[in-house]
């Protein structure tokens, strides 16, 4: 089991190599020379070559990568270009803000789902279950910017309760930001409350066809405590996958998101870095990105073993 | 899921299964009704749309829904509906471009990689895992400003990016087939890989692909609207649904119709693609729940 648990962080760490190639790869392959760029067209070919030397353009690619991975596991991201601020300072005042979302977003979300979709996968093919499944279908059917339209209008405008747009800085503090959280957060909630609610409902339906949950009926166990001793535990095994998945699917979402309500958050330092072409800031938030993926998976993947035995001899878990 | 499926030899012909399951379903039906209802009022959209979806009319601009525009106009005084029609055609026709190409070359990709195994598979899924890690959206915004948000551009970079979570899906299925005997006896009659590809294994997981299809397809229209909406996708102009709602979302108060027109064909269209996707796979036994979003 150790030997599991070796593999896949080592799978893990492998993956996370592999990205940070990829990603500097594809930003270098952009054409345009960024020092040209950034000194605009009335640059003199010497003061292009000093920036460009200055910015270490000069040296081979391969260098400059293991040059930007060194930094990156110190904890030096590279300086913006836009700003002239560090890469790892903006990344990590954006980064608290979306945690902040992120956090609301799935605990809201999760508890949300796993209750209706237990539900209903108990009252299977009754009103319950119809109109849960009704409802999450449609969840998964609009996109962020749609729900986040439609919530601005119910509850910023036809009855104004909470913002519709973000005043603060970045560097506002958790308690300024508070009250901005939640109607981004319901916008990025309702996709991942659809599909954990579906996982959850399909879980709890095999589930309850098990043997084990038939013989706890017939030992005469009452029908909750056969739902929350012995049904719930199983079924909620394989939504800690979905639950995964989701939060990397958050990341595309909190673009879109943060857009919106002009919420500070790494959504919006994205775009902004994407307008202005600032490398590094991509470079960064790329690689975070694609840790906070890998590791949401390997988190899963642990979690899994954690609760289900079975789990940890099966050669195909290690192949995911 | 495997289990079963190599047991099951001799199935019919793609469409014949289609149509089975179509028969069996009453999700998959509407489903599918819905997207062919999409699809013909896109096909006809330059006939039926009542006026041009670029002209502005400044005189009716910011108009209600009435008997002139049926569901008012945006600010310019273009009319809503026939935006909205036309809209239907860059949406379909970017959308289904990217997911047939993501899907062809996953499957493509996915069946090589399970029949030939070894250091080939490994090499392959690892890159795509990497490829998995990178967040669509960031990449999709990175390659429209650098090469332009041309519809061409778009159906690339969204077949490149989705392609990865296609090939994982289809190795998965084409792994349940490799070992059963017919696969064996190709082999073994010594078959070229390719033909061993298209007569053995595709027929045998045509219908995870068409799930596939019909999941992927919903994907792919949620992003490239949001592309739009964040102002990569179409340029305006164009008749785009995600590009309207973020025109029209400033004015919702005065016309509300502008904007929940392109939201409620946006939202039908991959309603109807999920109850297809839905039914199908539970007409076939393909497992699409526990799949999530990849």
């Amino acid at each position: 089991m150790l030997s599991f648990v070796a593999r896949r962080l080592f799978s893990a760490l492998l993956t996370i190599a592999l990205s940070s190639v990829l990603i500097f790869l594809a930003l270098q392959a952009l054409p345009g020379d960024v020092a040209s760029q950034i000194l605009g067209r009335d640059a003199t070919p010497e003061a292009v070559a000093t920036l460009r030397e200055q910015l270490d353009l000069d040296q081979p690619a391969w260098q400059r990568y293991l040059e930007w991975v060194g930094g990156a596991v110190t904890g030096d991201l590279g300086t913006s270009l836009a700003s002239g601020e560090p890469v790892a300072t903006e990344v990590g005042l954006h980064l608290r803000n979306t945690l902040l979302i992120a956090v609301v977003t799935i605990l809201v979300a999760v508890t949300l789902s796993v209750v209706l979709g237990v539900l209903a996968g108990l009252y299977r093919d009754r009103w319950p279950d119809t109109l849960i499944s009704g409802l999450s279908l449609v969840g998964m059917s609009v996109p962020e910017f749609v729900v986040a339209t439609l919530l601005v209008l119910a509850l910023s405008i036809t009855v104004p309760v909470l913002p519709a747009v973000v005043l603060d800085g970045p560097s506002a503090s958790i308690g300024e930001l508070l009250p901005a959280v939640w109607l981004p957060a319901a916008a990025l909630g309702v996709a991942m409350t659809a599909y954990i609610v579906r996982m959850a409902r399909t879980s709890v339906i095999d589930v309850m066809a098990g043997e084990f949950v038939t013989t706890a009926t017939l030992k005469g166990l009452g029908r909750w405590r056969v739902v929350t001793r012995h049904a719930l535990p199983s079924a909620l095994l394989p939504t800690l996958n979905v639950i995964a998945m989701n939060v990397a699917w958050l990341v595309g979402g909190v673009v879109v998101v943060e857009n919106v309500f002009n919420y500070p958050g790494v959504g919006s330092l994205m775009l902004q870095a994407v307008h202005n072409r600032d490398l590094p800031m991509l470079q960064a938030i790329a690689l975070i990105s694609a840790a906070v993926y890998v590791l949401c998976n390997l988190a899963a993947d642990l979690g899994a073993m954690a609760l289900n035995p079975r789990l940890r001899t099966r050669e195909q878990v290690g192949t995911r | 899921m495997s289990g079963t499926r190599a047991e099951t030899t001799g199935r019919r012909g793609t469409f014949a299964g289609l149509l089975g399951a179509l028969r069996g379903s009453t999700t998959a039906w509407v489903g599918v009704a819905l997207v062919a209802a999409h699809l013909l009022l896109a096909l006809l959209a330059p006939l039926i749309a009542p006026y041009s979806p670029v002209e502005n009319d400044p005189a009716n601009a910011l108009a209600g829904p009435g008997w002139e525009h049926w569901a008012g106009t945006d600010q310019y005084g273009r009319d809503v509906l026939s935006r909205v029609l036309h809209g239907g055609r860059y949406a379909l026709a970017v959308s289904f471009g990217a997911t047939v190409l993501a899907v062809a070359l996953g499957t493509v990709i996915g069946c090589v990689v399970a029949l030939r195994g070894g250091w080939l598979d490994n090499l392959v899924m690892r890159v795509m895992d990497a490829v998995l890690s990178i967040p669509p959206v960031l990449a999709l915004l990175v390659v429209v400003t650098v090469l332009g948000a041309g519809p061409l551009v778009i159906v690339l970079a969204v077949s490149l990016v989705y392609t990865p979570a296609v090939t994982r899906v289809v190795r998965a299925a084409a792994q349940g087939v490799a070992p059963s005997d017919y696969v064996t006896a190709a082999r073994v009659r010594g078959e070229r890989t390719t033909s061993i590809l298209f007569r053995e294994v595709l027929p045998n997981i045509v219908d995870v692909v068409c799930v596939e299809f019909a999941m992927r397809a919903s994907w792919v229209i949620l992003l490239i609207s949001s592309l739009s909406f964040l102002g990569f996708g179409a340029n305006p102009p164009t008749p785009d649904w995600g590009l309207m709602v973020a025109e029209n979302r400033t004015a919702i108060t005065v016309v509300p119709m502008a904007s929940l027109a392109p939201i409620i064909a946006l939202a039908t269209l991959v309603v109807g693609l999920n109850l297809a996707a839905d039914g199908l796979s539970k007409a076939w036994g393909v497992d699409r729940v526990r799949k999530g979003r990849a």
